[in-house]
């Protein structure tokens, strides 16, 4: 019996740009570039490993939900060696809220058909770190996340999550959703030949119809929530810097004194 | 007045201290009822009448500890039913803001993860203040749909005491049929430093590349301790092995936000910056004064962290002696 890995990444502003909103208060990504999310490329190596340990008897799809240009993620976890692709794109997704977003990943994972999806941690735009738990119980299936380590035997899936006060050995029967933190393995550079190959591999592009989905379950429409207002941060006023004469750090503690910490 | 559930972050009945801002934030939008999971939760209810909590809701079922997330999202669920609370909080943290998520689903309500203030709008609904981007912009969001489910981080709000009647109740929790799926087949405690825990610490001293090797964490330990601080260390540093990946802060570590955080040797990438950059007060000291970092900062020295660390330390140790 094959292994079929979905893993779920998100094209996201380059950090290093100027990232802002846009006049309807979503993430602007028209202003910047974007790229696959960091911390997904976790999840795609470690779901390279737990395909090369199947031996072949596995296939790695990825699947992203986006704008036009969210296939630019795609093609990057194919060039790493992804077996296969998907774009989830619809006019009716903008505005979606992480409700709406994980009601249409999880639609796609189904339809896909899998045995283990894998996640970053978190998206480097909206930070929330919380799709993969809602994937979980929207597809009804156990739920591994934030681990270190992972890895699949036998039917059972496993790895270590390391909290604030303890590590824990955590196992569970597939099928699952496992979340991966950046401290699961570096992930890999596509090679020339990946990139190659990686063009002629299949993209398949599906819509709200195709996963039999509402139009109004999602997008803006769709949103529980609602961003009411975006403020650009006020600028730190400068501060003093000093030049280290001998005196550097009885000057910061002389600054700290006077700010009441010590 | 309506009633707030408070979800208690506790070790051992030990309350952490988030939860007690959590409980400052709670009275705001009406009256704190608490919940609190697991091994020791009943010994939380003193603590928590004196932060105002005017009921706490107790489990001590085995499966919060023997399996993952599941068991508490349906504990909290009943608490919800039973309570029918305005809206639900949690502080802030991996496993927390998952709870969060999989609770606000059930119940078909929007979740606001990160919230770094919570007021009550003019509806009495909870707004919730959000910094995005590497906290270049801040936000300001509310849930539309149902029983507003809110994660709060660590230092939004300041801890008042303040006397509850605190009466604590059994919470009976049938759990859900897949509640079993994820087990936890062995756990090992941090060991701990004795510090205070990096994402609630008032005060952060964190060390980078600039350090040179994991023996000189050292100075930075020492200036933590000299001011009571915890630890934390750049992405630079966790790679290079200096220091354990938990102390990481940055946009792949832990997010802090206290009110004083000192950057030695760390030049401030953005991902470092995404990390620490609502820290009220900013120190840094860095060789280089090109240095990114030096554009956050209220207090910069450009010198050797080798000479400017321990000088400080010293002068601290003096002035506390």
């Amino acid at each position: 019996m094959s292994l079929r890995i979905v893993v779920c990444v998100k094209y996201v502003p380059d950090a290093s740009g100027d990232r802002g909103f846009a006049d309807d208060l979503t993430v602007d990504r028209e202003g910047v570039d974007g790229l696959l999310s960091e911390l997904d490329e976790y999840a795609v190596e470690q779901a390279l490993r737990i395909s090369e340990a199947a031996d072949g008897d596995a296939s790695v799809t990825v699947l992203t939900v986006g704008p036009e240009d969210a296939r630019e993620a795609v093609r990057k976890a194919l060039s790493m060696g992804a077996d296969a692709g998907i774009h989830v794109e619809d006019d009716d997704l903008h505005g979606s809220d992480v409700m709406g977003t994980s009601l249409v990943v999880a639609s796609a994972v189904e339809r896909a058909g899998f045995d283990l999806v894998v996640c970053g941690m978190a998206s480097t735009d909206g930070v929330m770190g919380v799709l993969p738990a809602l994937l979980a119980e929207r597809l009804g299936v156990a739920q591994l996340s934030l681990l270190s380590e992972v890895s699949v035997a036998g039917g059972v899936v496993s790895g270590r999550r390391d909290g604030d006060v303890a590590s824990e050995v955590v196992e569970a029967e597939l099928p699952a959703v496992v979340s991966v933190t950046d401290q699961s393995g570096e992930a890999r550079y596509p090679s020339f030949k990946g990139i190659m190959a990686a063009k002629k591999k299949k993209v398949e592009s599906w819509d709200l119809e195709e996963l039999e989905l509402d139009a109004e379950l999602v997008g803006s429409a769709g949103a529980w929530t609602a961003v009411d207002g975006v403020e650009a941060r006020a600028a730190r006023s400068a501060g003093t810097v000093v030049k280290d004469e001998g005196e550097g750090g009885r000057g910061v503690a002389e600054f700290l004194a006077s700010r009441k910490f010590v | 007045m309506a009633d707030v559930l408070v979800v208690v972050d506790h070790v051992e009945g030990s309350v952490r201290k988030p939860t007690l801002e959590l409980l400052t934030v709670a009275r705001r939008l009406g009256t704190p009822v608490a919940v609190a999971l697991g091994a020791g939760a009943g010994q939380t209810a003193g603590v928590l009448a004196g932060h105002g909590a005017s009921r706490v809701l107790v489990s001590e079922a085995s499966e919060f500890a023997d399996f993952l997330v599941v068991p508490k999202v349906d504990a909290v669920q009943r608490a919800v039913e039973l309570v029918d609370p305005v809206a639900v909080l949690f502080v802030s943290s991996g496993e927390n803001k998952e709870i969060a998520a999989r609770l606000a689903l059930r119940l078909e309500s929007g979740v606001i993860t990160d919230a770094v203030d919570v007021e009550a709008g003019e509806d009495g609904r909870p707004v919730a203040v959000q910094s995005a981007f590497a906290a270049s912009y801040t936000t300001r969001s509310r849930v539309t749909r149902g029983i507003p489910v809110i994660t709060v981080k660590p230092n939004s709000a300041p801890v008042e005491p303040v006397e509850g009647a605190g009466a604590v109740e059994e919470l009976a929790v049938d759990f859900a049929a897949g509640v079993r799926g994820a087990r936890v087949v062995s756990r090992s405690a941090r060991e701990s430093t004795g510090r205070p825990e990096l994402t609630e610490a008032a005060i952060v001293v964190s060390g980078g590349r600039g350090l040179g090797s994991g023996e000189n964490f050292a100075l930075i330990e020492a200036l933590a301790d000299a001011l009571g601080g915890a630890v934390g260390a750049s992405r630079a540093a966790v790679d290079a092995g200096w220091y354990p990946h938990a102390h990481q802060v940055g946009q792949t570590g832990k997010s802090v936000s206290p009110q004083l955080y000192i950057a030695s040797g760390i030049s401030g990438a953005i991902q470092h910056r995404a990390g620490m950059q609502t820290s009220k007060t900013i120190v840094a000291i860095n060789k280089d004064a090109e240095a990114p970092i030096f554009d956050l900062v209220d207090y910069g020295v450009v010198g050797d962290l080798h000479t400017v660390v321990p000088q400080l330390t010293e002068e601290i140790n003096k002035r506390k002696g």
